[in-house]
């Protein structure tokens, strides 16, 4: 799955703008399409207008569209299938259904999706988005007639003039998405509407207001991956990276016959996955919004204490409030998953942009020897791996696992090949049995370490647990200070004990290079189309990809000292590299990194290959 | 007792470590007496605390037990109970823990009327950390952190808990075993978050701070002993009667100035409005005899229930079973 995984770093990108023909469909395409070649890309455009002149309204005959590519390269095309539709009535939705991208973004003017307007759409009910199935695709829901009328109130304007300015509030929200700022467009507003400066100030308004609409409710940025297309048969189906987390994590629940509990509070870019498990109560997930990120992690403890999968899902701020409930499932030794979709930082930095800062965190941002096993996800359907695998990981183990995603995983998209639940590992959760004589819960497992799990309710087998230090032959409070130098250096044993069940590291490319890569989480697709179109123009380069951080895979060492040049490369400071600095002190690590909140880009990772490899 | 336990068996094999006359000792050894008459088995009971001295106590009970982090027991019973609506869960705690840093725990818990039992030990002080003030300490308590008294205004926990729509409030007297063990047993009873306040003695940080209503000799005179459906009557001469007058209540003498038990409020736990429930925990000594025993007691649906409910509704309906059902469910398409 991972090797036929490629990013596209927004190199070109398809939107087209869609509603009634009085909506100003054409003007709003040109406005973007123009400004866009004012920023350097290259456009390819296709106006698609009724055929009817006086098409009735609210039809799909009466949808007006513009569809624009553009891209950093020639672009030759209209595109084919748009990754942004905006639908300003559900006749526009009906019309371009078999024109989007799977897993595309679609914004809708709500205020137009009236009973009458779904009528003469041709939809039967009131909820399109199931109707259609677009339940896969990154819907953006914005009242846009509604919050143009309010954006204009002050101006003494007709209703007429002000609602046909709606447009104008689609394209700030679109500019948004993409990182543009307002100037060119502008510009082209004003030159437009030049002898109307009282038009012009009201387009100007609400594409201001519709931009920072955007802001506001942190409208994320599409990313966008795409698949070779050698896909092996079977069946299909779109998925992102919070998805993918939220159905692995429900798939190792029923493999290991637990209960899945998440205790979480919402927050950019995390909450698809808190919204997601909401809605399977089918599947008995029970999930538990908390006034806070401390109570949410709380609740999940509180549930794997009474024998549930106890989970919650943050975002870098949120995982800072978790730091002491976290210590505590160390001490305690229970399963519980953290996940951290990571985020632009310090504070709350740049909440729906990319980055991976949040690594020295995860692995130390607690207090005392605290060790808990820290990996990540390296592609949106892979996150859902590595939640079964954190899962796995949490109950075998009985221990916090942090899983890291980012924002662009999270909001990434790709075919994934639907799986058995048959073909993945069993997950065999360390249940106390036998004889409760003479058992205390801080017995363990020989080969493992790990503790075993008395679940509240099974008789005779009562205990307390706690943060206080324990007894390595008791399990009671303990204050004795070679007991507790004892009980450190098994809880992190523990931890690496998880090496011995985990995949070696792999390495792509040839294995005489002199020069090896190093990438860790969401980085993967970029790094590996880099390395991919490098040697197959001849310039030999060897990858290595972490998803497993603590512990580290059994055979990093080996591979780090094959190569005699060792670039890490990762979307913070510094932090991988420190981590395997302090590892491994003699290997002579350099670095490249990048903290803008955007992932890399092809071109500059291959020129900085070049440039060690010709060093 | 009928039911073949006896409260030893809620005894744990640990050393007991709380200060020689602690008021601890005496709520320990009633939770456990209570829950010996209850008869449930120990495997079916969960113990959570927060941290501070009152905390310690799930060590000392043969029961399922987490001690766990400062002020975030309210969450972590929370999910025990809304994983595990089968157990009876009891959370531990002081003033500084409930009420300080774990405050927006405290109220969210009681907002969701979670089914869980909450023991606040009221000591007005905060006594493992040595001797600094809580957020129940009196206007001008001097203490280590406030050796010139405090300038801040004290909570009640009562008046907390209702403002957070709390359905179950009382309150005890460490000393008071009899006291304790009813309203204990009440709140075991009540299905819905049941939030008791415990009048506890420091000996050490803040000995008799609780003194002026609690000794032998005061008690009855400065005390209301509130039974639903009873006459607001106390004294030791049960002279002295709570009658409404407009908005307020007012303290009486009985027989003297016209008024006789025919006057007396009646006491309504049940009563769904909480406007009398707020006068009654915010009744202060001297003005006021303290309210103590149950002075709410009203069922509402709870979170647990609710969550199982709505669980159980969409079971009934879905077609998705398994992860392999879900999987197929919506977009697919194969490729072949």
């Amino acid at each position: 799955m991972e090797k036929s995984s490629r990013v596209i770093e927004l190199k070109e990108v398809v939107i087209r703008f869609s509603g009634d023909s009085g909506d100003g469909m054409q003007l709003t395409g040109t406005l973007f399409s123009d400004s866009s070649a004012l920023t350097g890309n290259d456009i390819s455009t296709f106006p698609d207008y009724p055929a009817e002149i006086r098409a009735p309204q609210g039809t799909i005959g009466g949808v007006s569209g513009f569809q624009v590519h553009l891209g950093n390269s020639e672009v030759y095309t209209p595109g084919d299938l748009a990754d942004v539709l905006v639908a300003m009535n559900p006749a526009a939705l009906k019309a371009n259904i078999n024109h989007i991208r799977p897993g595309a973004t679609i914004i809708m003017d709500v205020d137009a999706f009236d009973e009458k307007n779904l009528r003469k759409a041709g939809y039967v009910g009131d909820d399109p988005v199931t109707e259609d199935s677009l339940q896969d695709f990154n819907i953006l829901k914005a009242p846009i007639s509604t919050l143009t009328k309010a954006s204009l109130e002050d101006m003494g304007l007709d209703k007429k003039t002000v609602l046909r300015t709606k447009n104008m509030f689609a394209l700030g929200l679109v500019l948004w998405l993409f990182n543009r700022n307002l100037d060119n467009v502008n510009t082209l507003i004003e030159k437009k509407f030049g002898k109307k400066p009282e038009i012009a100030k009201a387009n100007k308004k609400v594409l201001r207001d519709g931009y920072n609409y955007g802001v506001t409710i942190q409208a994320l940025t599409p990313s966008y991956i795409i698949q070779s297309a050698d896909l092996e048969p079977g069946v299909y189906r779109n998925m992102n990276g919070n998805q993918a987390i939220a159905w692995g994590m429900i798939a190792a629940a029923e493999k290991a016959g637990l209960k899945l509990f998440l205790g979480t509070y919402p927050i950019t870019p995390a909450s698809e996955i808190l919204q997601e498990l909401s809605a399977r109560k089918d599947l008995g997930v029970k999930v538990f919004q908390a006034e806070d990120e401390i109570a949410g992690i709380c609740t999940a403890l509180g549930a794997s204490f009474s024998g549930s999968l106890g989970a919650t899902s943050t975002s870098g701020p949120g995982l800072a409030l978790m730091s002491e409930a976290i210590g505590l499932a160390v001490m305690g030794e229970l399963p519980l998953v953290i996940i951290n979709v990571q985020r632009g930082g310090p504070s709350t930095g740049l909440p729906t942009k990319t980055e991976q800062s949040d690594l020295m965190q995860a692995l130390y941002g607690r207090n005392g020897e605290s060790p808990a096993v820290v990996m990540a996800g390296s592609t949106p359907s892979n996150c859902f791996d590595y939640a079964y695998w954190a899962s796995k990981i949490a109950v075998e183990f009985m221990t916090p696992v942090v899983l890291l995603s980012d924002s662009f995983l999270a909001n990434g998209s790709q075919p994934w090949k639907v799986p058995k639940l048959a073909d993945w590992p069993a997950i065999e959760p360390p249940y106390a049995v036998g004889a409760a004589q003479d058992w205390h819960p801080y017995i363990r497992k020989d080969a493992t370490l790990t503790r075993y799990w008395a679940v509240p309710g099974t008789p005779e087998f009562m205990h307390r647990i706690g943060g206080l230090e324990k007894d390595y032959n008791t399990g009671d409070v303990s204050y004795d200070p070679k007991n507790h130098h004892r009980m450190v250096e098994l809880r992190e044993q523990k931890v690496q004990n998880v090496a011995e069940v985990i995949p070696e590291l792999h390495v792509y490319g040839p294995r005489n290079a002199e020069v090896l890569v190093i990438g860790w989480g969401g980085t993967f697709g970029h790094i590996y189309t880099a390395i991919d179109e490098m040697n197959l123009t001849g310039d030999s380069i060897a990858y290595a990809h972490f998803n497993f951080i603590k512990p580290l895979p059994k055979n990093t060492e080996k591979v780090l000292r094959r190569y005699k040049k060792v670039l890490v490369c990762e979307l913070n400071m510094g932090q991988f590299v420190s981590y395997l600095r302090m590892t491994y002190p003699d290997i002579p690590f350099q670095q490249f990194n990048k903290v803008q909140g955007l992932p890399f880009t092809t071109s500059e990772l291959k020129e900085r290959f070049l440039k060690l490899k010709n060093d | 007792m009928a039911n073949g336990y006896n409260f030893k068996d809620f005894k744990s094999n640990q050393n007991v470590r709380w200060c020689p006359g602690c008021g601890d000792h005496a709520i320990l050894r009633m939770l456990q007496s209570t829950l010996a008459d209850i008869g449930r088995p120990q495997e079916e009971v969960v113990v959570v605390s927060g941290i501070g001295c009152s905390s310690r106590l799930p060590y000392y009970m043969n029961t399922y037990g987490f001690h766990t982090i400062h002020g975030r027991a309210p969450a972590i019973a929370s999910g025990v109970k809304t994983a595990r609506p089968d157990l009876m869960v009891w959370q531990i705690s002081g003033d500084g823990d409930a009420l300080a840093i774990g405050g927006n725990h405290f109220i969210h818990a009681i907002r969701r009327n979670i089914d869980i039992n909450i023991i606040l030990f009221n000591n007005q002080i905060y006594g493992l950390t040595k001797g600094q003030y809580s957020p129940t300490s009196r206007k001008g308590t001097v203490s280590k952190s406030s050796p010139f008294g405090t300038v801040e205004v004290p909570f009640r926990p009562g008046e907390l808990a209702l403002g957070a729509r709390g359905q179950f409030f009382a309150r005890t007297i460490d000393t008071d075993l009899e006291l304790s063990k009813e309203v204990f047993k009440a709140a075991a009873d009540h299905k819905g978050t049941s939030v008791i306040e415990v009048l506890q003695n420091c000996v050490i940080y803040n000995d008799k701070t609780h003194i002026a209503i609690t000794d032998k000799e005061h008690k009855e005179d400065r005390t209301l002993h509130l039974e639903h459906g009873k006459k607001m009557i106390f004294g030791k001469n049960r002279d002295k009667g709570l009658i409404r007058v407009g908005f307020d209540v007012k303290v009486v003498d009985l027989g003297k100035g016209g008024f006789t038990e025919r006057d007396v409020l009646v006491h309504n736990a049940h009563e769904k409005d909480t406007s009398l429930h707020i006068d009654l925990v915010n009744m202060e000594y001297p003005e006021f005899p303290v309210a103590m025993g149950v002075i709410r007691s009203v069922q509402e649906p709870t979170y647990d229930e609710n969550v199982q409910l709505q669980m159980d509704a969409v079971h009934q309906t879905t077609g998705i079973k398994s992860f392999d059902d879900l999987v197929h469910s919506g977009n697919t398409w194969a490729v072949d």
